[in-house]
């Protein structure tokens, strides 16, 4: 009972905090220095369309870098803890009860068509809304689909694993030919920046932001398997 | 009431009660769900800093010519920052995930007050 | 700002804090994670209203769409082990 007074107090001193944030806030009326750097320097600049593209591809490149590597860790952590469950196929219980015809139908229609909305985002990153994070979960949910169609079917963990790396490994080589040929490490300039508004255009950001939708749809598809496929010790 | 005082309660909103959640539940699940409902009010909060009333969103097409940008655009760097955090969100769910079947295939329980090998 | 969007505003905020109190007190864990996945859901639709295109896409796709299947996978093990015992 004294846990639970303790954590009403806790919680309305903290909403006390809120309420007065919330009665002194107004929003600004102009950008300030920063997001007007990057509203009036974006379209010369990169030639992208989408700001917020621009910002996470090559403004902070390197910290979208850091990031794709978080999520490899936690991926990688992921299948490290729940290792040790993994059972042969042989020794597997019974087969659970197999899904319905419309079923498996309709996932093996719709699983290719999810797949090629996903490349769209990524691919359509720097003029539309989406890019490589979007377009990557909307390819692992085609592999969830598959997966809940068929919990028994078995996904090549080698090609998964084949696809990050390689991905990864193009992300950070493309970077160091920013490094080489234009201002600086992930530098998307080394490429023509073509027509504004193009699909092959803004130098190498359709390119990088393909790459980490890869990445990070091989890495979501990874830890989606590892989370439905362990098996418990018996 | 306007749009960002309002996007802005409902975030501080969820935030409070995902903290209940958290420190009011004993499933270890059940917490895990009220993380991801805190996580998504600071996610809220952190949009509505960004916006301005009568603009719209940072992208350069026919209704926002790159001249006028600057005049016509909400703050893009705060978008840029909740993608990110909303990928590594799913990351950090699933690590937690991940240790709460290891906690229950060790003990065979979720209850968080049975693991008490660290009170004192 | 006009009145339809603010209505619809309102809308969106009331069902999100709806799922989550529902998500917090409900005593099944099934239902719990569906509110959930309802929150992150109205949560994009608020994301759209505050001209946050791009948060709203990964929201609907990641917040409401992989962390709730994550939550099923898990729970549909730990439910399977307790009707073992």
């Amino acid at each position: 009972m004294t846990n639970r007074l303790l954590t009403v107090a806790f919680l309305a001193g903290l909403a006390v905090i809120f309420i007065q944030l919330l009665s002194g806030y107004a929003p600004d009326t102009d950008l300030n220095l920063t997001a007007s750097y990057y509203a009036n320097q974006t379209a010369p600049d990169l030639g992208a369309q989408n700001i917020v593209t621009g910002i996470i591809v090559t403004y902070r490149g390197l910290d979208t870098l850091g990031e794709v590597t978080v999520l490899f860790l936690t991926a990688a952590i992921v299948a490290l803890v729940l290792v040790h469950g993994r059972a042969l196929e042989a020794e597997r219980g019974p087969k659970p009860f197999p899904a319905g015809e419309l079923l498996q139908t309709g996932s093996r229609l719709l699983a290719p068509m999810i797949l090629l909305l996903g490349i769209y985002v990524f691919v359509n990153g720097h003029l539309t809304p989406g890019g490589g994070f979007q377009g990557g979960a909307i390819v692992a949910s085609a592999v969830l689909l598959l997966l809940l169609t068929d919990p028994m079917r078995r996904f090549s963990h080698r090609l998964i694993s084949r696809i990050e790396s390689t991905a990864g490994l193009l992300f950070v080589a493309i970077g160091l030919l920013g490094l080489l040929f234009a201002g600086g490490f992930l530098d998307a300039r080394f490429l023509p920046q073509g027509w504004f508004g193009a699909l092959f255009s803004a130098g190498a950001i359709p390119l990088i932001y393909s790459l980490i939708g890869l990445k990070v749809g091989a890495e979501f598809s990874s830890m989606l398997l590892s989370l439905s496929e362990t098996e418990d010790e018996k | 009431m306007s749009l960002v005082t309002l996007a802005m309660a409902g975030g501080f909103a969820l935030i409070l009660i995902g903290l209940y959640g958290a420190l009011n539940n004993r499933n270890i699940l059940r917490i895990i769900i009220a993380f991801t409902l805190a996580n998504t009010g600071v996610h809220l909060v952190l949009v509505a800093v960004g916006y301005m009333p009568g603009r719209t969103a940072p992208i350069l097409d026919a209704a926002v010519p790159v001249d006028q940008a600057n005049a016509l655009i909400i703050d893009p760097v705060p978008q840029a920052l909740v993608l990110t955090a909303i990928v590594i969100g799913l990351g950090v769910t699933a690590l937690m995930l991940a240790y709460a079947l290891r906690l229950f295939a060790s003990r065979h329980t979720l209850d968080i007050s049975k693991f008490t090998e660290l009170k004192w | 700002m006009s009145t339809l969007t603010l209505l619809m505003a309102v809308l969106a905020a009331v069902a999100m804090l709806g799922g989550a109190a529902v998500a917090v007190a409900s005593k099944s864990t099934p239902v719990a994670i569906l509110a959930a996945g309802l929150v992150s859901l109205m949560a994009s639709v608020l994301f759209v209203l505050l001209a946050a295109p791009d948060v709203a896409m990964t929201e609907a796709a990641i917040g409401s769409g992989l962390t709730t299947f994550l939550f099923f996978f898990v729970l549909g093990r730990v439910k399977e082990e307790q009707d073992d015992d």
